[in-house]
């Protein structure tokens, strides 16, 4: 009889990061894809804490995967506020015409 | 063995939605499955014994974040089918890239499982399930020994708070606003003017 154990997990999390490296490459045009992908990739990385964290025995993990929560809720909010604001002045959210800060 | 069925089951769901998040042509579409990854990976959780973060998760990203990213992507007037165009040409890079980086886990990822952890270096140990339960367990600590983090984390979210109000914020100089000062400060002598004008010669402005 098959356990589920922390193997599992790490696969789970391996593929759902995958994914998400693979949604940014496709949607280059897209931030907001992009910005899901980016949240896809911190979901997989709180699922390894919160394995590891389980299967060992140590609840650390778990605490700081609330804080990876936190900052990506925070980061969310931010770049959301930024993508409003740009969209307002230019009119698009394209990623090709990000370019206005070169020097 | 219902362990086992909810585990493949929940995380069948959980990776396809990933896929469809990925390749969905509209971003409405792309956030419904992005909250379908959420629930999911809520449920995985759970199964594993961690309930506090499941319903955290659930709280946190379904009831905000996915919230927040509805809000935008309805709220932006968008060509969504003009940004969609290059998805066939960065297909490949993007698929080799993926799958060095998923070979490249799933090594470091064995040699972890193989190597097995010596109990004594263990932080904080979890009790045992009838001294505390899971929230019981992280409360206990996360209010003694990770208490300046739990503060830190919560000034993080004050910090982008004000930072999403300032970025946001819009000043309208059309809209005519009360000026309290303005109006205290007036005095009679601006308001109120006595003439006794002679007869057909009018008030003189």
């Amino acid at each position: 009889m098959m356990e589920i154990g922390l193997t599992h997990y790490l696969a789970f999390a391996a593929a759902l990061f995958t994914i998400g490296v693979f949604g940014i490459f496709v949607n280059r045009k897209n931030i907001i894809v992009i910005l899901m992908s980016v949240e896809m990739i911190l979901l997989a990385v709180n699922v390894n804490f919160v394995a590891f964290s389980v299967f060992l025995g140590d609840l650390v993990g778990q605490i700081f995967a609330m804080f990876v929560l936190t900052v990506a809720a925070a980061e969310a909010a931010v770049v959301l506020a930024i993508l409003v604001v740009y969209f307002r002045n230019r009119g698009t959210i394209a990623v090709d015409d990000l370019n206005v800060l070169k020097g | 063995m219902l362990q086992i069925a909810a585990f493949y089951i929940l995380a069948a769901v959980a990776l396809i939605s990933a896929i469809m998040v990925v390749s969905a042509k509209n971003p409405v579409h792309s956030v419904m499955f992005l909250i379908t990854i959420f629930v999911t990976t809520s449920g995985l959780f759970v199964l594993a014994g961690a309930e506090y973060l499941a319903m955290l998760l659930i709280v946190v990203y379904v009831g905000a974040v996915a919230v927040l990213f509805l809000f935008v992507v309805m709220m932006l007037d968008i060509d969504f089918v003009e940004l969609k165009q290059g998805f066939m040409r960065y297909a490949p890079f993007g698929a080799l890239v993926a799958l060095v980086l998923f070979a490249m886990f799933v090594l470091v990822a064995s040699a972890v499982v193989e190597a097995k952890v010596d109990p004594h270096v263990l932080a904080s140990p979890t009790p045992a399930l009838d001294v505390a339960n899971n929230t019981q367990a992280i409360g206990r600590i996360l209010y003694t020994d990770y208490i300046l983090f739990f503060q830190l984390a919560g000034m993080v979210l004050f910090v982008a708070m004000i930072g999403a109000i300032v970025l946001t914020l819009r000043h309208k100089p059309y809209v005519k606003r009360q000026n309290v000062g303005k109006q205290v400060a007036r005095t009679r002598k601006t308001g109120v003017e006595n003439t006794k004008p002679k007869i057909g010669e009018g008030v003189s402005l």
